[in-house]
């Protein structure tokens, strides 16, 4: 018993250290005062105002179109790029992979100043085209890595069997293999999206000429106070993931329900 | 048609927007332009060893690995926890990514309300309760407070699914053949969840070397890492020669060491496991 006390009370202090933070920032949001420090009553102000401000509602505008386009764009790409790296000989295989992981396994910041030199090399403006670009690039990689494993583990004769009976090659892969690997493929849009909506050292080295995101916009910020109005809008957000994740985690687990209801 | 066309768009987009940005950091590094063009030079590379570089390097290296041994500890009992209680279901483990989806400037940031020394929140706590305060803001400490605050995460949930994965039966066996539950611990679910632990360690010390903007707003700018000096060269100074240098240096270190930590495990799934 003792044991267990002591358990959830560490697994309690981990919480909290994690969520103190988040809890700050989602009171403040509703602090009638522009002080980070000073309680100044409850108000709802900096929430009416969000979406007036033209900078954080330009930055939110460049955040959701960017990681919108970047994501399904590498989710495009990455899809095929997994189904024709599954089939290549085990050498090209290889190398092409290891030069997939490099985005992976490289810092962010050396990511972001070789796509920066690159950019300014080729005399490609700063600006939204090169960020949407660099934000493509590093999501490519999770999308494959995410479809690669499940290929593998899938039937290769269910391919054959469709070439066999007629089917064209596009067909094949369009009714036959993309089924197979859809949870992965929204996975790794998933993954892509978020990973794409969170970015800042990336973003931060290829964008230019007033295009900024969130994460930019905030750490611009940071040198001068950050405003009541960005905490209002993260707590919108959090909150908004939040319910959405809710939902998705409460349907899946109806689907297994369901699933290992009918399997007995 | 060969499947294998269908990778095409990508080895394309591979070629120009991977490798070929990788080689003009290699370009900038070892050139330097001149009146009379541009020529070839190792004058960037031998800046980088210099004493001073070499310092915050080492100093970046020092809080990197005191950050990811402190991740570790208190990661692993959590795990152990998490593993333990969450059997059905993934509600706990989703508490620990939860947090991911707050934006990680502004939870750093948010730090710094608490921190403050004169009227930050744990310090009017402390006060309240008539025991010391911290003043930590602008010192090595906050830095790695928020390294641990934000990495946490990574170290937490690899050796968590490790430890999930391990067969319920080999326990049952150690205890049959009469381990007691420490020695199971020690020779069994350890060693067990090595593969977990190793990618914990990347993918927290990995960040945490590189990171310019932990320092930058917990540190008040007053302690440079290499990310901050790296980020300065291409921001502030304009050396973009020296800048691709320290780059080259950072990423051939990391990348030596994670081809280490590979060949120690053969069978890591790096971030893959996480999501």
């Amino acid at each position: 018993m003792v044991k267990r006390g002591i358990e959830k009370i560490y697994l309690g202090l981990i919480i909290l250290f994690l969520y103190a933070p988040i809890l700050t920032l989602i009171v403040f949001s509703f602090n009638d005062s522009k002080s980070r420090a000073k309680w100044g009553g409850f108000t709802l102000k900096w929430y009416k105002n969000m979406l007036n401000d033209p900078l954080i509602s330009k930055s939110l505008y460049y955040t959701l179109a960017i990681a919108l386009l970047a994501s399904v764009i590498a989710t495009i790409i990455g899809t095929l790029a997994a189904i024709g790296i599954h089939v290549m000989r085990k050498k090209t295989k290889s190398l092409v992979l290891n030069v997939t992981y490099m985005p992976v396994l490289n810092p962010d910041i050396v990511t972001g100043i070789s796509l920066m030199l690159f950019f300014v090399a080729v005399g490609l403006k700063l600006g939204f085209t090169s960020m949407l670009i660099a934000h493509i690039t590093f999501n490519i990689p999770y999308v494959i890595l995410n479809i690669l494993p499940k290929l593998s583990s899938l039937n290769k004769f269910t391919y054959e069997a469709a070439l066999d009976l007629g089917a064209h090659p596009m067909q094949a892969i369009w009714k036959v293999i993309i089924p197979e690997i859809m949870p992965n493929i929204i996975t790794g849009f998933l993954l892509a999206f978020t990973l794409s909506l969170d970015d800042f050292v990336i973003s931060y080295f290829t964008t230019g000429s007033g295009v900024t995101n969130l994460s930019i916009t905030i750490y611009t910020m940071t040198r001068r106070g950050i405003k009541p109005e960005i905490n209002a809008l993260s707590t919108m957000l959090f909150l908004s993931v939040l319910i959405l994740l809710l939902i998705i985690n409460n349907r899946t687990e109806k689907q297994t329900k369901k699933l290992g209801g009918s399997n007995v | 048609m060969n499947r294998k066309w269908l990778a095409s768009p990508y080895i394309i987009w591979m070629i120009i927007f991977i490798v070929v940005p990788l080689l003009m950091i290699l370009y900038y590094a070892f050139t330097v332009k001149d009146v009379n063009g541009t020529r070839l030079t190792f004058e960037h590379m031998m800046k980088s060893f210099d004493s001073k570089y070499l310092a915050s390097l080492g100093i970046s290296f020092w809080y990197a690995i005191i950050s990811t041994v402190i991740c570790l500890i208190l990661a692993y009992p959590l795990a152990l926890i998490l593993a333990k209680y969450s059997k059905g279901g993934s509600t706990i483990v989703f508490i620990f990514i939860l947090p991911m989806w707050m934006n990680f400037l502004l939870r750093t940031y948010a730090w710094l309300s608490l921190l403050e020394t004169n009227n930050g929140l744990i310090n009017t706590i402390l006060r309240a309760l008539h025991l010391p305060v911290l003043d930590i803001i602008g010192t090595p400490k906050a830095i790695i407070l928020g390294m641990i605050y934000n990495f946490l995460p990574f170290m937490v949930l690899p050796i968590y699914n490790s430890l999930a994965k391990i067969d319920k039966s080999i326990m049952e066996a150690a205890y049959d053949l009469g381990a007691n539950d420490f020695k199971r611990l020690l020779k069994v679910t350890i060693p067990l969840s090595m593969p977990g632990v190793m990618s914990g360690i990347t993918m927290v010390f990995m960040p945490a070397v590189t990171s310019f903007v932990i320092p930058n707003l917990l540190g008040s700018g007053k302690v440079n890492l290499i990310g901050n000096i790296i980020e300065q060269q291409f921001l502030m100074t304009y050396d973009w020669g020296f800048g691709s240098a320290l780059s080259l240096v950072l990423m051939i270190i990391i990348l030596i060491s994670m081809a280490v930590m590979r060949r120690n495990d053969e069978d890591m799934e790096g971030g893959a496991g996480l999501w």
